[in-house]
């Protein structure tokens, strides 16, 4: 067992875990944070995205150990207070869920690409996106929250 | 005064939506219960044979764990849809490989994973099949080793689950007819087509959580099973039989679904009864949840088939006769297979007008496991077959596939192959021209011709007509008899009970819709009861795209029956606001101590469906569409692509236009990855891509514009109009995609999933003879078919 800390959400933890269990596990079991689905568990399907230190990974292929002093976000952080943020508003609005499974992996993956692109052509949409599968969708809802998104940012960072 | 916007037709949000993107919704894997023990599934490494010994390794303490075998089974050792065939564990013979053979638990999930491999079993082979031709061939040859199912009393002969045989008319007429047809025919032109087993991939793996409670003299006194699944009253059933209770002793809830698309149809009944057997033996809350390899390899796919036609054409165009022969290989054991060979089999004639047809069908049966419900249910597959075939008609007598089609179309009043008149409007001229029109299929058709002439990058456009039924086939509807509740809650908010599941379709939201739109209350204010079977009446499974239509009707009949007894028993107004509608339920509900509306299925007027003959109304509502694919085929990389898709379809009136896109969105999705990507690989029956890394789902980089298109016309059977949406778009988008790479290409495919090593094969087999030999040069005529007779005369 090690004792590994880092931060979630904003909060900081500190857990006393084998070094090798996946992440996404730690999230899950330990921390309770069960917003982060495994569909694969090979790094294939996308749902257990968290942002690590800002950056999109897989949570299943991740030991806890590489977390140590690391600042994740999962989707439980990505609200505040109950307040949906936008992004998940335009994906209730649009219909970017559908059974929720992807959603929160979807989510993340939609933050992420938005911090790099704050204004993504569909093709970077396509690509950013490309690591999540949704059997659901067929993806057209999930890129029209995201353009909604990321036209009603720019539009508040026009008016500000 | 109550005049408010339109509920249906509108789109409010989802239901359940909230909880979906805060990341909050409980699905089973999120779930636990006080001192839970975790399962898992022994299963057979051979495909078929006797079991010899079981022994277990000596290097494990098996007294941590509970074991479950057959010999534990408190009743019936089956788990029955349509025939007890199918064994819950196997107890002395194998059928499939990953069977599943013991059950363990233990406290400590992780200590699972060397038990499963602690477990030694010891076989004794036997000769498996597993192709649709292994399996008639043994029935030919008569080789009783190869006979691996021996027909049942329940229907059924060696090696064949299920039979069909369907006329167009009276049997005899129908044949003499065909003689005359075929003697007739200016063509006669042949064609076989295949479609490969498809998983279903939905993100969440199946997974359930059982308990089991014992009365005072320690007998089995109840079970509770959750889990993911679409049809709760299935799995009470199957758990009837497993333990020998009685229904109202098998509570079963249905928690957040993570996707199914069939693929929680009848699995659930499987993984839900083991898992109340391990419950049964430690005394502890079991949960089990298949991994992705597991859940791939030993759970159900959609049915792998083959489809001939023969066909009797005139030399202006128009259908003479045609026979049309469908096989599906069904899997070990008969599970779903002859109802999802009943819609393949009625659906093989398609929108087309037949003086004579016959469709023969056969489920058969191979050592693979079992096949399922997969969306579309065997439409897809023959709808393949027909789609591509009429193309090869129109090729093989000079005329385009648009014109041979409108030739040939079904339309208002006219009776389909089963003989059921088309009451209500049908307009497949006009979709056809829409969607034509919409793709801009005309322009692109002369653009692409001129372009392919000088690019290594051959594009094309091609098309598929098509309809689905909606409901349950012929009979099916008056036998499911289903029920519905509507309460008045005590905060006073209706509340709708129904065994009608959510995995993601968005059976919330639009039942919540009919129920506000027909009681004129806020969409918001309506409730839908969690799908517990001790408190939801069975308004039957969640299949067959039969929830908007059926199930919608039934509500919005309690909708209405419940403002009638308002009106009469506490003066409700005509046109009541929300507060004078909750005013009168909560006086009602303070006479009576309850408000309850419950209806029950009341079949059409005038539906007629014989089971012998297989003739008369198959469904009472049909969707109709007119899909066009336009395609990229790399002819160094001989990759396809699909780079544009428009769906049109005619589904009565849209109640939510935004989750009515996402289902066709989603459908053609899977209907791409049925035709270009998804591939089972399968060896001794065993799948051996049993991995997202090397089952290929199409992902959002993958996928071409997908535009929807809707025509609205009312239907009488559904609510506010509407009509079943969820399996037609699975049907149409392979046959278009292989329309459209003949189109591009000139080359008839007729075989899916087709890869780029497929493409590859065929186009170096006609340049280089060397490699492939056999192949016919003429890129028209393709290897699978013939054409049988030039015209006759000029």
């Amino acid at each position: 067992m090690s004792v590994i800390q880092f931060s979630v959400n904003g909060k900081r933890e500190s857990i006393d875990v084998p070094p090798m269990k996946r992440l996404l596990d730690v999230l899950r079991e330990d921390l309770h944070l069960t917003g982060t689905k495994e569909g694969c568990g090979e790094g294939e399907c996308g749902a257990c995205a968290i942002l690590f230190d800002g950056e999109l990974v897989n949570s299943c292929l991740v030991p806890a150990l590489q977390a140590n002093g690391a600042r994740l976000c999962t989707i439980e952080g990505v609200s505040t207070e109950g307040h949906l943020h936008p992004i998940q508003q335009c994906f209730l609005e649009k219909g970017g869920a559908q059974c929720g499974i992807c959603t929160p992996g979807m989510i993340l993956a939609t933050h992420h690409l938005l911090d790099k692109y704050p204004n993504p052509t569909m093709a970077q949409i396509q690509e950013g996106l490309a690591g999540n599968l949704c059997r659901c969708t067929g993806y057209m809802r999930i890129f029209e929250s995201v353009q909604q998104a990321a036209q009603q940012a720019n539009e508040l960072t026009a008016k500000s | 005064m109550s005049e408010r916007k339109p509920i249906l037709g509108g789109s409010p949000i989802r239901k359940e939506g909230r909880a979906k993107v805060l990341g909050a919704a409980k699905y089973i894997d999120d779930q636990e219960l006080p001192d839970m023990w975790f399962g898992a599934t022994v299963r057979s490494s051979i495909a078929r044979g006797t079991i010899r010994s079981i022994t277990f390794s000596p290097e494990i303490n098996w007294e941590e764990f509970a074991i479950v075998r057959a010999s534990d089974i408190p009743g019936e050792n089956t788990i029955v849809h349509l025939t007890k065939d199918h064994p819950c564990l196997a107890a002395n013979e194998v059928n499939h490989p990953e069977e599943p053979i013991l059950l363990l638990a233990h406290p400590d999930k992780t200590a699972l994973i060397a038990a499963v491999r602690g477990v030694k079993i010891e076989y004794d082979e036997l000769p498996g099949v597993f192709t649709i031709e292994e399996s008639e061939t043994a029935v030919e040859n008569n080789d009783v080793e190869r006979i691996i199912w021996p027909g049942s009393d329940q229907g059924g002969t060696a090696n064949c689950f299920k039979t069909y045989l369907m006329y167009s008319g009276d049997a005899k007429e129908t044949e003499d007819g065909l003689a005359t047809a075929f003697e007739n025919a200016d063509f006669i032109v042949e064609g076989e087509y295949h479609t490969g087993a498809q998983e279903q991939l939905y993100i969440e793996n199946n997974g359930v959580i059982a308990e089991c409670f014992r009365d005072a003299t320690g007998g089995i006194e109840s079970l509770c099973v959750r889990g993911s699944m679409q049809c709760p009253y299935y799995l009470v059933h199957a758990l009837t039989l497993v333990f020998n209770l009685p229904e109202d002793k098998c509570r079963v809830i249905q928690v957040e679904t993570g996707g199914a698309f069939g693929g929680k149809e009848d699995f659930p009944s499987l993984i839900g009864s083991h898992a109340a057997l391990l419950a049964m033996k430690c005394g502890h809350p079991v949960k089990i949840t298949y991994d992705r390899a597991e859940d791939m390899a030993a759970t159900t796919k959609r049915h792998p088939s083959r489809t001939r036609h023969r066909t009797a054409v005139s030399k202006d165009g128009k259908l003479l006769g045609g026979t049309i022969d469908v096989a599906i290989d069904g899997g070990a054991y008969a599970t779903l297979s002859p109802v999802v060979l009943s819609r393949a089999t009625i659906h093989a004639p398609g929108p087309y007008k037949w003086p004579h047809v016959r469709v023969k069908a056969k489920a058969m049966a191979t050592n693979i496991p079992p096949h399922g419900a997969f969306r579309g249910f065997g439409a897809p597959q023959s709808l393949f077959g027909l789609e591509r075939h009429m193309d090869k008609i129109a090729k093989t007598i000079g005329l385009t596939p648009e014109e041979f089609r409108r030739r040939n179309f079904l339309a208002t009043g006219d009776c389909t192959a089963t003989g059921q008149p088309l009451v209500e409007p049908v307009d497949m001229q006009g979709l056809l021209t829409r969607a034509l029109r919409e793709a801009g299929y005309h322009e692109k058709l002369a653009r692409f011709a001129e372009e392919n002439k000088t690019s290594s990058i051959k594009r094309g456009v091609g098309f598929a007509s098509f309809m689905h039924g909606t409901g349950f086939t012929g009979s099916g509807e008056r036998r499911l008899n289903s029920l519905v509740y509507l309460d008045v809650r005590e905060d006073g908010r209706p509340e709708i009970l129904v065994s009608s599941t959510e995995f993601g379709q968005g059976t919330n939201t639009i039942l919540s819709q009919v129920a506000a739109q027909t009681l004129n209350l806020p969409y918001e204010s309506i409730v839908v009861s969690p799908v517990d079977t001790s408190i939801v009446p069975n308004s039957g499974p969640t299949v067959a795209s039969r929830t908007a239509m059926i199930v919608g009707k039934l509500v919005e009949r309690a909708s209405l029956q419940m403002l009638t007894l308002l009106r009469n028993e506490e003066k409700l107004p005509e046109a009541h606001t929300p507060e004078e509608f909750k005013a009168a339920a909560l006086a009602y509900r303070a006479k009576h101590g309850s408000l309850r509306c419950s209806v029950r299925y009341e079949p059409p007027a005038k539906i007629y469906w014989d089971d012998e003959l297989y003739r008369g109304d198959a469904y009472p509502g049909y969707a109709w569409a007119v899909y066009v694919a336009e395609v990229a085929v790399d002819m160094n990389t001989y990759m396809a692509t699909c780079t544009r898709f428009d769906a049109l379809q005619e589904v009565g009136m849209v109640m939510h236009p935004v989750l009515a896109k996402g289902q066709i969105e989603g459908g053609v999705a899977q209907g791409i990855g049925y035709a270009l990507y998804e591939k089972c690989m399968w060896k001794d029956g065993r799948m051996m891509n049993n991995q997202m890394t090397n089952y290929i789902m199409p992902t959002s980089a993958d996928l071409p514009p997908i535009h929807v298109h809707f025509e609205e016309v009312p239907s009488i059977h559904g609510p506010g109009g509407a009509k079943g949406i969820g399996e037609l778009p699975m049907d149409g988008p392979a046959p278009a995609i292989l329309n459209a790479i003949e189109n591009a290409t000139g080359v008839a495919f007729n075989t899916i999933p087709l890869l780029p090593e497929d493409i590859f094969e065929r186009f170096t087999s006609f340049t280089d003879p060397e490699l492939g030999g056999t192949e016919d040069m003429d890129p028209a005529v393709d290897r699978d078919t013939r054409v049988e007779s030039a015209e006759v005369s000029a």
